[in-house]
């Protein structure tokens, strides 16, 4: 397990080199930065060429973690940590079952289209051009579809709407990674089915799906880090309330006062992102078998 | 070049006695396989291209039989027809009496291909009861017939492997053993031992004549090597290319029993050089006549 141990080793060199690079920055660039062009006396003037280091702007390291353990408004409120945590976990769920609507909506659309050509040529083209339109103009219309069947009497709360459009992320890798996953079995093993006089679904059971993992672990990773960025974006523009993403927003606005603090919430998206990608992992793990040929090849 | 032919061929011509198998006499359904007037064309955007034209051959139960010529003789399209994976222009093909895709709907065969094409994800155990796990055989049963099998191709303390932990030949042989698990009567063989070194094909050849012994089934055996086809064969079917026919059908009458003395023995290099004279079409010269 050299190799495992190896890896391990150089993500953590990454880590700290980036860090690294934050701190060098902060301790030699020029603490207003550098523009050129300004002119005198007229405020954001100019191109800002080198970005500002002072506190405000780039805070150290160390006052990003202190400030996690600080009172979140002053006061009595609990550190800064606990309600991020909470957001976080509340964003996590959404982006789950997010991602849980693209897996099947995704699956759905792959089977469909490896099965029948026909559904390819005329699925393919509008699923690509879906993941063009920009999230931003898309998750009101979610929501206010929502609100509109949440006031015909069936209830729709607004975390659903959320996750509506982290399945519009999700979906796409899943969908793109069952159809090539399943098209992936050698010709002999599909020859050899044939032989067998099994029916379709007995080939898709006991051939296509086995060999199709190697293709959909990856994009069940690509599914998972899309619907925490979709649920995450979703939160802030429809404006849900308890998430981290409208958190982050909020703590952004006071960061001329706080500026340690809107890094709360980003380091509680960055461990979202690695949760979820670390479940699909864990995923890879348990189906370990179906990745031989990756070992090998 | 003489005509297609079923059974024993003019013994004159090529110095043998039929002693080999003698299928024309028997009824249909006692035959493994009867092909008459068997054609394939494929449409292609350029034309059609016959891949086989006018192919008459029978295989009896229980007789081997190898299929030799070179690449675009259309050998591994006739297996092929024969297994239901292709389906034939022109002729009629009855296997066992029916027709391929009955017989195949039927499991009256078992393949192999050139690659083992083991599923990578199942053990040696798993891809030898594959077929019977498809077609729903009892647990119980299944795990009897694969230790049977697997001593049968001398795999019995492998069957927890996985495929990429074995050689190329050991994976050969788990095919071989997948194709048997159903008892077939025929077994349909499409140069299984192409891709393995010298020394593990001729143990397998071995190998795979007492298999055929023991379990009885007929093999159809596609191949491009003459010694191979000799020494494993009942008859071996000479094929040519442009358009894919058989040339040529010649028993070898060298008796049940294959053994590695018989590839120093003189008739069997005498069955060699028959077959290379019947591929090249012309006597070739041998060193010794110089």
């Amino acid at each position: 397990m050299t190799k495992s141990r190896a890896a391990a080793l150089w993500g953590v060199v990454g880590v700290l080199a980036v860090l690294a690079v934050w701190e060098l920055y902060k301790f030699a660039g020029p603490a207003e930065g550098l523009t050129v062009g300004a002119v005198e006396g007229e405020n954001g003037s100019g191109f800002l060429l080198l970005p500002r280091t002072n506190d405000r702007a780039m805070p150290h390291i160390w006052d990003m973690v202190a400030r996690l353990f600080q009172s979140t408004s002053g006061g009595s409120t609990p550190p800064l940590f606990v309600p991020v945590i909470t957001a976080a976990l509340t964003t996590l769920g959404i982006a789950a079952v997010g991602l849980v609507i693209g897996v099947v909506v995704g699956f759905v659309l792959g089977l469909l289209m490896q099965r029948f050509r026909l559904a390819e040529w005329g699925l393919l083209p509008w699923i690509v051009v879906s993941q063009t339109v920009p999230l931003i103009a898309f998750a009101p219309l979610v929501a206010s579809i929502g609100s509109q069947i949440d006031r015909m009497g069936t209830p729709w709360p607004q975390w659903l709407s959320v996750a509506i459009i982290a399945s519009y992320l999700s979906f796409f890798p899943v969908a793109v990674g069952v159809l090539r996953g399943l098209d992936a079995p050698d010709r002999i093993h599909l020859d050899l089915m044939r032989t067998y006089a099994v029916g379709y679904w007995q080939t898709l059971l006991r051939l296509r799906l086995p060999a199709a993992v190697p293709h959909l672990l990856p994009a069940l990773r690509l599914g998972a880090a899309s619907a925490v960025v979709g649920a995450v974006v979703a939160e802030v523009s429809i404006g849900m309330r308890g998430g981290i993403g409208r958190m982050l927003i909020q703590l952004a606005g006071q960061g001329s006062s706080d500026p340690a603090a809107p890094w709360g919430p980003t380091f509680g998206s960055i461990a979202l992102g690695l949760v979820a990608a670390g479940t699909i992992a864990l995923v890879g793990i348990g189906l370990k078998n179906y990745r031989r040929g990756e070992a090998t090849a | 070049m003489s005509a297609p032919t079923t059974g024993s061929t003019p013994a004159a011509s090529t110095g043998l006695d039929s002693a080999g198998t003698d299928s024309t006499g028997a009824d249909s359904t006692s035959l493994a396989v009867r092909a008459a007037g068997v054609g394939k064309i494929f449409p292609t955007k350029t034309g059609d291209v016959v891949a086989l034209t006018g192919v008459e051959l029978t295989v009896a139960a229980g007789e081997f039989v190898s299929l030799i010529g070179p690449s675009g003789c259309g050998k591994s399209t006739l297996l092929r027809l024969i297994a239901d994976l292709d389906s034939t222009s022109s002729g009629e093909l009855q296997i066992f009496g029916k027709s391929a895709k009955q017989a195949r709907i039927d499991q009256d065969y078992g393949i192999a291909f050139q690659q083992a094409g083991l599923l990578p994800w199942r053990t040696v155990a798993g891809n030898i009861e594959l077929p019977l796990e498809l077609h729903g055989v009892a647990k119980e049963t299944r795990r009897a017939r694969v230790a049977e099998l697997a001593s049968l191709v001398g795999l019995s303390d492998f069957v927890d492997r996985y495929p990429d932990q074995l050689s190329g030949g050991m994976q050969q042989r788990v095919a071989i053993a997948r194709a048997l698990a159903e008892q077939p009567r025929l077994l349909l063989m499409d140069e299984p031992f192409g891709a393995l070194d010298e020394m593990t094909r001729e143990y397998l050849q071995g190998e795979l004549t007492r298999i055929a012994k023991d379990t009885g089934a007929a093999v159809v055996f596609v191949t491009h090597s003459i010694p191979e086809a000799v020494f494993l064969s009942d008859r071996v079917v000479v094929m040519s290319p442009r358009p894919g026919r058989i040339t040529e059908i010649l028993p070898t009458g060298l008796g049940d029993v294959r053994s590695e003395s018989l590839r120093e023995s003189p008739e069997y290099f005498e069955r060699v050089t028959a077959v290379r004279e019947a591929l090249h079409g012309s006597p070739v010269e041998r060193a010794n006549e110089r």
